[in-house]
Parts: C-alpha cells; sequence; structure tokens
C-alpha cells in the first residue's frame, strides 16, 4: 500500500534520513520507535509529503508522491494523520472541525457530514462534546477529537505522530485504547510512539529507527526480547 | 468671565448656525465618512493580497510568488517610508488629472492604498502568529493550500490582530483629514471653509476635533464589541 524507496531528506547540511526502503501493506500496523533525532518523525511526515523527501520515492496506492505532477491533495485525502499537539481548530466547534474537510471538499453533504460526526464522536467516547470549542477540552479528549477528524474523511492509512506524547499521563490511556480499536476494526496504521506497552500488543511489526535508517525491524516479541542491533538493545535497556 | 464666554458662546454660534452653516459640516462629515468606508474596504483588500503573497513566498518555489513578493516589499517599503501627503499630491497629479473626477474615489483611492500596505504587514504578523500545525492539520486533510488559508489560518489571525487593525482604521479615519490639501471637501476642508467665511478660524476646527473625536470614539467601540464577539471560542 505505501513503498518507500531509499528515502532521503537532508535539512541543510544535516542528514535526517538516508535511504529508508519500506513497504507498508494493507492492514498492517507498523510502529516506529527509536531516540529523539532519529528521523522517525520525518520519515511518518515524509509519508503524506507534509515534509518533502530530497531523495527516492514514495508510492501509495500506485501514485508516485515524490511525481511534482501528483495532486497531492487529493492523496492526503486517503491519508488521515493525527499529530503530537492535535492541531485541533480553535475557533470551530468540534463538530466543525470533523466536518469541515468533507464538506469542503464535497465528499459529503453538511447533514451528511453532522451525521458521521455524532457517529465518530460516540466511537471516541465523546458524544456530547460535539457544540464545545477544543479550548474547553483536556489533552487527552482534544487527541480523540483528532482522531475523529482525520477518520472522517474515511481514508485507507492513519499515520500518528507521537499522539500521546504531549499528555498527561492518566490521559495517555485513553488515546491508546481508541487507537487499539482502530487497529482490530483493520486500519492500516503507522505509529511513531514512545509507548512500548502499545507497540508490543498492537504492532504486525516494528521498526528501530536510528540516525537517519531502519536499523532493525521484527514483529514485537522478536523485537523487544531478542533485539540484534547494539544501539537497539542500548535503547530498549534505557526505555523499559 | 461671563462677557470671555459670551464671546466664545458667539463665535461658536457663528461657526455653526448662520447660513445653515451646520449643514457644512455635515456634508463634510459624510464624505470623510465615504473615504473611510472605502479606504478601508481596499485597504484590507490590498492587505489581505500582499499579505498572503509575502506569507506565501515563504515556502512557494514559484518564480511568479517571487516576483510578486518582490513587488509587494517595494510598495510596502515605499508607502511607509514616504508622507501621506507626498504620495496624495503624487497619485493626484499623475492619475487624477481629468478635471471631473469623482472626489469619493480619489480619496478613497488615495488611503486606502497607504492603509493598505500598513494592513498588510499587520495581516503577515498574523498570520505568522498562527502555528505551523495549523497548516499542516488542514492540509493533512487533503485541504488546498488556498483551502486552509481561508477558512483556518486567516479567521484565527483576524482575530489575533484586531486591535492592531481597529487602531489602523481609527487612524486611517483621522489621516482622511489630509487629503482636503487636493480639494476634496471633506469634513476638514468644509472646517476651514466655514473660518474663512466667519474670519475666525477656531471654532470650526474645534467643532471638526469634536466629530472626529465621536467618529474614533465609535469606532472603538465597534471594535470592541467584534473582539468580544470573536472570543466566544476562548477558554471559558
Amino acid at each position: 500500500m505505501i513503498y518507500t524507496k531509499d528515502l532521503r531528506k537532508t535539512f541543510g547540511d544535516h542528514d535526517v534520513l538516508c535511504g529508508i526502503t519500506q513497504h507498508i501493506s494493507k492492514g498492517e500496523k507498523v510502529v516506529v520507535i527509536g531516540p529523539s533525532g532519529s528521523g522517525k518523525s520525518t520519515f511518518l511526515r515524509c509519508l503524506n509529503m507534509l515534509e518533502e523527501p530530497t531523495g527516492g520515492e514514495i508510492i501509495f496506492e500506485g501514485i508516485r508522491l515524490t511525481d511534482p505532477q501528483t495532486n497531492l491533495d487529493q492523496v492526503r485525502q486517503r491519508m488521515g494523520m493525527v499529530f503530537q499537539h492535535f492541531n485541533l481548530f480553535p475557533m470551530k466547534t468540534v463538530r466543525q472541525n470533523i466536518t469541515l474537510a468533507p464538506v469542503l471538499l464535497k465528499k459529503m453533504t453538511q447533514e451528511e457530514a453532522d451525521a458521521k460526526a455524532d457517529e465518530l464522536l460516540k466511537r471516541v467516547g465523546l458524544p456530547d462534546k460535539a457544540d464545545s470549542y477544543p479550548g474547553m477540552l483536556s489533552g487527552g479528549q482534544q487527541q480523540r477529537i483528532a482522531i475523529a477528524r482525520a477518520l472522517a474523511m474515511d481514508p485507507a492509512v492513519m499515520l500518528f505522530d507521537e499522539p500521546t506524547s504531549a499528555l498527561d499521563p492518566e490521559m495517555v490511556g485513553e488515546v491508546l485504547v481508541i487507537m487499539k480499536e482502530l487497529a482490530q476494526d483493520g486500519m492500516t496504521m503507522v505509529v511513531v510512539t514512545h509507548e512500548m506497552g502499545f507497540a508490543r500488543e498492537v504492532a504486525s511489526r516494528v521498526l528501530f529507527i536510528d540516525e537517519g535508517i531502519v536499523a532493525e525491524e521484527n514483529a514485537p516479541y522478536e523485537f523487544f526480547h531478542h533485539p540484534q542491533n547494539a544501539r537497539l538493545q542500548d535503547f530498549l535497556s534505557k526505555v523499559l | 468671565m461671563i462677557e470671555w464666554l459670551k464671546k466664545v458662546g458667539q463665535s461658536f454660534y457663528n461657526a455653526w448656525v448662520p447660513e445653515k452653516r451646520y449643514m457644512a459640516y455635515l456634508s463634510g462629515l459624510k464624505m470623510t465618512l465615504l473615504i473611510s468606508l472605502f479606504a478601508v474596504i481596499i485597504g484590507i483588500i490590498i492587505g489581505i493580497v500582499i499579505a498572503v503573497i509575502r506569507v506565501t513566498a515563504r515556502t512557494s518555489k514559484l518564480r511568479i510568488v517571487k516576483i510578486l513578493n518582490g513587488i509587494a516589499k517595494v510598495y510596502i517599503t515605499v508607502i511607509r517610508g514616504t508622507p501621506m501627503i507626498v504620495q496624495i499630491m503624487i497619485i493626484y497629479n499623475l492619475v487624477f488629472t481629468s478635471p471631473n473626477t469623482n472626489p469619493v474615489v480619489v480619496g478613497a483611492v488615495c488611503c486606502g492604498i497607504n492603509s493598505g500596505a500598513y494592513v498588510a504587514e499587520i495581516i503577515r504578523a498574523g498570520i505568522a502568529s498562527i502555528p505551523v500545525g495549523q497548516m499542516e492539520a488542514g492540509r493533512s486533510l487533503g485541504l488546498t493550500y488556498a483551502m486552509t488559508m481561508r477558512t483556518i489560518i486567516l479567521p484565527q489571525a483576524f482575530k489575533n490582530i484586531l486591535p492592531a487593525l481597529g487602531n489602523e482604521f481609527i487612524s486611517l479615519v483621522k489621516e482622511t483629514s489630509v487629503i482636503s490639501v487636493i480639494a476634496v471637501n471633506d469634513l476638514m476642508k468644509m472646517a476651514g471653509y466655514v473660518g474663512s467665511r466667519t474670519w475666525d478660524v477656531i471654532p470650526p476646527y474645534v467643532i471638526a476635533a469634536a466629530i472626529y473625536l465621536m467618529m474614533t470614539l465609535g469606532l472603538t467601540w465597534l471594535m470592541g464589541a467584534i473582539e468580544k464577539k470573536m472570543a466566544k471560542s476562548d477558554k471559558h
């Protein structure tokens, strides 16, 4: 579904991604871990071209995103993204946050989108918050709304960029629960996170990105119990 | 003392009542209001266009955007770096040389072009104050750059810059008085005209000052009301 070939990204003379070749199939839940500054967020942000790669290719559903002719806006409609800092639209109500894109992009009428918003809010456990503004909600609630907003576009894949890193500890769980449910429903997911428990439980594959390359990848059990790469062993000993 | 008050009262009476002089102020006021209104509209339109060009140029690689950005920079530098009265003289004599030009158009265009440069910088600062995550969130949903700008970034930017924008409009209303130099019969010009009839210039200018003050107070109140309304999404 998503294929990256020798993906490279350079900021100035600093190489962040040094050639990542990955194939993410439909239904996979790929969890990306790694030390900060390793390039894992950059890798994720390249997948929907929020960050423009300086080299290599990204192919999503047969469309080459790195081709300058590609209409990225259309492609992004099929790729949901959840950010570390939620990035909800503060001047819009929760319902407007969710319905804005589907209506503006003429995927749905306002009525259809409203119905969809109600359904999604029920799904993330916040059915009574439709008319609240994001500023009135807790971080955990905001992140659940952000997930609902991304789901409103019926994406084929969901990208999560450290979705729980900005949350107070007691709110991490409520967001992870939603993500687990999403995984069980068969959504294709790419998740950058520091939640090792989530990786172990939900991932179909775990990637360890270090210094711009995938230093190790494996199924979660093998990954956490028999790490091969020395840096990964060191990293795991610090975070587990 | 009483003599003096009587004298002052008489001169204000002379500046207001005989020959229906109050009508002169009213027609001047009407002209000033019309010019201010259209100047604000022109200023906002120019301001938004220039500000979006300036902001877009930071990330865009398109050649045309770079060229437009260059033009925008020159415009802002020249307008902000020269006195408005000089700009008015140049624009008036350069463009509006036909004897039957509409004074409202002349005034509004001159003041609007001037105000646009200031409004552009205010809006640019407002857009820059919005976290990049807002643009990224919009784009990640598949919205185009223009859609995200229009529906997400600009409304938030406007909310943040409302006080600064209010100040700009208040000074714009006051500065329209400068166009009296190009024979536009605005409030300032009409006050001078009354003074030339009564041979007593201070009372009509004091009256004009009072009318300007009422206009700016009204604007201050209006901006405050809008700010309050826009604050409804803030944390309660």
